[in-house]
């Protein structure tokens, strides 16, 4: 295959690239945008394996790495459970990381890639490698923390180390005072040590900067780590040369800025306070005493749930991480089927960041087979709660918090949330009355038309199940 | 100790309702209430005893069993005098009672040590109230009968038809009052066809008549009518002819009249008069819903209908009792919802809390004490006396998340752009051609990532960063390249070939796990949405 031949292949794959992220907006094209994504993928790889840049020498070493990859990646496909896709997500962009620092290591230690750049190019290309090294590293150290806190390997709870900002700083200077030995440096061999410890440091950035977001963040920093792989794929392809890497990176890097934009929204938050991490931790503290709210909580049982939701004619649902923690989402569809067919017109509102990722609720709910035209986002039918007979809440805290909106001085105030406690009734399933991830005490537990049904929400919705069965 | 909740057969004449039906009674017993139904107590309600039974109620044989043996009497008329002699103390009563028009009645019943809730004293403005308010639940009854009663009497029929045999112009129904009775008789009126219009002094009900599809008769007069609690009050003299005039004209066009006007501890107001009736076609029906307060028509005798003047005039004080299955199914389930307010911890123990707003206000006659009329609620001000705040226009909406619409202001703009300009002026400065080729692809491709993303549903959030991040395994070209690349000769030497080769070989494994594994899992959820 000659070269220009390849770089049409690669045309191709870009425009593929495209149209899947494009087929991606909604659900009747979603499937098809898969399918671009894949055959863009397979033009990529097949044009630079038969290109102008592979000799068939590596035909064999490719031909392993892939198999061995590709059942590694298939495997873990199937076997995957969609309460797990933020876990799985995180690790496969520290995989991405890692390929960008593998990539860019390999890529520095061989004369040959380097050769034709002379004068202000060569520095150019050395700031490429650099900075690809960079930011492949932070990618693939923050992924994995990222993973060990949602599988719950690391604790949810953010890390503050003394001056961590300060620190953050001082490993900049660094970076960028290495960065300068790297560049000035005559021979390989000469440039390995700056290049190794900005990679140490790098990685280090990484899991610090991950450690010190709290459970709650972890939509915006899945999405924000999505970016960076996008990112680094981006900085591979200036440093390489190639087209192809850079479009595609930065369509992934645009994408996943997007995303981490719209959770931090949906937060009211600052996408670098988040960053800068620990929730709930500085500035007001949560909830001055005197302000925690009065009254009762008034219990209910499963059977006064299903009674309630028998003569319902309007019921919303919404679904928290405490569903995915409990798994009740096959429970919970059950119910829903069961109420449609009886005529109750049941639909789900979905916080923007309810879960651990983004559309965590929607996948969930997809998996269980609830359709998804009653699967409504936080804005459509938040002015439908008034009209509403019975609010479920299941598992779901801060997103459903009125203090949000009531109380100025609450540290989630101005978060858009659900406003569940306008419904005639509202139904809170919970564990205990713990407060959520922003350590903020929940007025709507105290309302007047609220009943809280404790205990784990699997349990507790099956009981409800039999009790409409009954 | 269980209380046992007793129903007594109604003894008042014509009285067909019962206060608890068998479906209530299972809801009482849940709540840890024993129920006892005097036998043959929902007989003209159609329920029979063994309904009753079969719901876990025991039967009473007689009266005097029923009432020894309750703690607490569930009734829907006001009790006999006979009824009073068998209440003991500590008993407790909840039926209709109307304390201000029975004075004697609360003498005799504070004097027999009982606690006594009537169901007419709830303060109906608590919206927490309204599933116990059973005056509502009887009153659209009333308005449902009043028009099946007209319709009963009235030659022709309600709605227009053109036929074989000819055209039937629709009857014009005329609806004074458009309380619940009013609305439910509007309601009612309209589903059969006929054309309805309705008149009130609370100008703020105009609406709820529309949205039934009746047309308001507005009276040409400026005056505000709302009084306190949902029912109208006296208006001035001028209105009143305003008033007066209008009637007349009504009562000339339409074939049904149906009053419901009702004001609080006075008489009904006398809104149709007897000039009113003669001027009307012969064959037009009057139902005057106000009958046992006077009636709003000069020629109403209450509990009979009569034929004056060619028009029959329907004063029935039962109109409830007519529809006695319906009327004792709500009535019981609003004494329900009371019992739950006064059980709150379900233990079939009642609690006559008096520092509950509600029960407060019910209560007007605690432990022999009376305690009505209650000390006037401490409400927020009424929402219907303010202005009703404009509805906030909706925010702009943008596609997909909802993006405000709104351009960035001038300033901000220009800040950036100007930045922006630097920032290229720069780049194009000092760095070489080939990088700008690049650096051109890189832009274009941030911003066509940032139109293409910006519309996909949140729904598909997660699909999207998996098939993303599928994508981003196209680094392994980066390794792909490194793998065994033609070099020129001379080129290689000094190259660390295998450290080169592993390295990309590696790298070449760790993007194919997450190429395959993305798409083959964004593939997985993507199947799993369905319409």
């Amino acid at each position: 295959m000659s070269a220009t031949l390849a770089t049409a292949s690669y045309i191709g794959a870009t425009i593929l690239f495209i149209l899947s992220l494009g087929g991606l907006s909604n659900p009747e094209t979603s499937r098809r945008g898969n399918l671009y994504g894949i055959i863009g993928m397979a033009i990529a790889v097949l044009a630079t394996v038969f290109g102008p840049r592979v000799t068939p020498a590596g035909y064999a070493w490719i031909i392993a790495a892939m198999v061995i990859g590709g059942s590694i990646g298939l495997y873990a496909a199937r076997i995957v459970k969609m309460t797990q896709m933020p876990e799985l997500v995180a690790l496969m962009h520290s995989l991405v990381g890692l390929a960008a620092v593998l990539v860019g290591f390999a890529n520095y230690i061989d004369p040959a890639a380097s050769a034709e750049f002379q004068g202000a190019e060569k520095t150019i290309h050395e700031v490429e490698i650099y900075l690809g090294i960079l930011i492949g590293a932070v990618t693939f150290s923050g992924s994995v923390i990222a993973f060990g806190k949602l599988s719950a390997r690391i604790s949810g709870k953010p890390m503050l180390l003394p001056g961590r900002h300060w620190l953050n700083l001082a490993g900049l200077v660094v970076v960028l005072w290495f960065g300068w030995r790297f560049i000035q440096a005559h021979s390989i061999p000469e440039g390995m040590l700056p290049l190794a410890v900005m990679t140490v440091i790098a990685l280090l950035f990484g899991i610090h900067m991950v450690m010190a977001i709290g459970g709650a963040d972890m939509p915006v920093v899945v999405s924000m780590l999505n970016s960076y792989s996008g990112w680094a794929a981006a900085a591979t392809g200036f440093m390489l040369s190639n087209d192809l890497l850079i479009v595609t990176g930065a369509l992934v890097g645009s994408s996943g800025a997007i995303l981490s934009y719209i959770m931090c929204r949906a937060m009211n938050r600052r996408f670098l306070a988040v960053i800068a991490g620990g929730f709930g931790t500085e500035g007001g503290k949560p909830a001055a005493p005197g302000a925690a709210p009065a009254g009762d909580v008034s219990p209910i049982g499963a059977a006064e749930t299903a009674e309630l939701l028998r003569e319902a004619k309007n019921v919303i649902i919404v679904p928290g991480y405490g569903m995915a923690v409990a798994q009740a989402q096959h429970t919970v569809y059950e119910i829903t089927k069961l109420l449609r067919d009886k005529g109750v017109n049941v639909r789900f509102g979905i916080h923007p960041v309810a879960g651990r990722m983004p559309g965590h609720m929607n996948v969930l709910l997809a998996e269980a087979k609830v359709p998804y035209d009653i699967v409504l986002e936080m804005d459509e039918l938040n002015e439908d709660f008034p009209g509403t007979d019975v609010s479920m809440v299941i598992g779901a805290n801060d997103i459903v918090n009125p203090s949000a909106q009531e109380d100025p001085a609450s540290p989630i105030a101005g978060m858009p949330v659900l406003q569940v406690w306008k419904a005639k009734t509202s139904i809170v399933m919970k564990r205990s009355m713990a407060s959520g991830y922003a350590g903020v005490d929940n007025p709507l537990f105290y309302k007047e038309n609220n009943r809280m049904l404790f205990g784990d929400a699997k349990k507790m919705l099956d009981e409800v199940l039999a009790a409409l069965k009954a | 100790m269980a209380q046992v909740i007793g129903v007594p057969r109604e003894t008042a004449a014509g009285e067909k309702r019962v206060a608890t039906v068998p479906e209530v009674v299972e809801k009482l017993v849940k709540l840890g209430f024993k129920v006892a139904v005097q036998s043959g107590a929902g007989e003209a309600a159609n329920f029979d005893d063994p309904s009753y039974q079969a719901a876990g109620a025991e039967i009473a044989s007689d009266a005097d069993a029923l009432w020894s043996a309750a703690d607490i009497v569930f009734k829907v008329r006001a009790p006999t005098p006979e009824e009073v002699g068998r209440m003991r103390e500590g008993q407790t009563l909840i039926s209709f009672l109307w304390p201000a028009q029975n004075p004697e009645l609360m003498q005799q019943l504070a004097a027999r040590k009982a606690t006594v809730l009537a169901i007419d004293a709830l303060p109906r403005m608590l919206s927490r109230a309204q599933k116990m308010d059973a005056l509502t639940s009887m009153a659209s009854i009333s308005g449902y009968r009043a028009v099946i009663e007209a319709a009963n009497a009235f030659g022709r029929f309600f709605n227009g038809q053109v036929t074989a045999a000819g055209k039937i112009p629709p009857a014009k129904v005329f609806i004074a009052g458009a309380g619940v009775a009013g609305l439910a008789a509007i309601g009612t009126a309209v589903g059969l066809g006929a054309i309805v219009r309705a008149n009130d002094t609370r100008a703020e009900v105009a609406d709820q008549v529309v949205s039934l599809g009746g047309e308001f008769v507005k009276v040409e007069y400026e005056e505000e009518g709302s009084g306190g609690g949902g029912y109208a009050r006296v208006m001035s003299e001028g209105f009143q002819q305003a008033q007066r005039e209008m009637y007349a004209k009504q009562a000339r066009e339409v074939d049904v009249i149906i009053t419901t006007a009702l004001i609080p501890g006075k008489p009904a107001p006398r809104l149709i008069t007897a000039d009113m009736v003669k001027s009307m076609k012969p064959g037009s029906v009057i139902v005057d819903m106000a009958a046992e307060q006077g009636g709003n028509c000069e020629l109403t005798e209450p509990g009979t209908a009569v034929v004056k003047h060619g028009v029959t005039i329907i004063g029935y004080t039962d109109l409830p009792s007519r529809l006695a299955k319906q009327a004792s199914t709500l009535y019981a389930t609003n004494l329900f919802r009371l019992t739950e307010e006064l059980c709150k911890k379900k233990d079939g123990v009642i609690d006559v809390n008096m520092d509950d707003d509600a029960i407060r206000g019910l209560t007007v006659i605690k432990e022999g004490s009376v305690t009505w009329p209650p000390p006037p609620l401490k409400l927020p001000a009424p929402p219907a006396a303010a202005a009703k705040p404009a509805a906030a226009p909706p925010a702009p909406k943008g596609h997909g998340h909802g993006a405000s619409a709104a351009p960035m202001p001038a300033r901000a703009t220009a800040i950036v752009f100007l930045v922006g300009a630097l920032a290229f002026w720069f780049v194009g400065a000092y760095a070489p051609a080939s990088f700008l080729n690049h650096f051109t692809v890189f832009v274009l491709a941030c911003f066509v990532g940032y139109m293409v993303v910006w519309n996909v549903t949140p729904a598909l959030h997660t699909p999207l960063m998996s098939v993303t991040n599928a994508i981003s395994s196209i680094i392994a070209i980066g390794a792909l390249i490194q793998i065994a690349p033609p070099l020129a000769a001379g080129a290689g030497a000094g190259r660390p070939e295998a450290w080169i080769q592993w390295l990309a070989v590696v790298a070449i494994g760790l993007t194919a796990i997450n190429m395959f594994g993305g798409f083959a899992v964004t593939r997985r959820m993507l199947h799993m949405f369905r319409k």
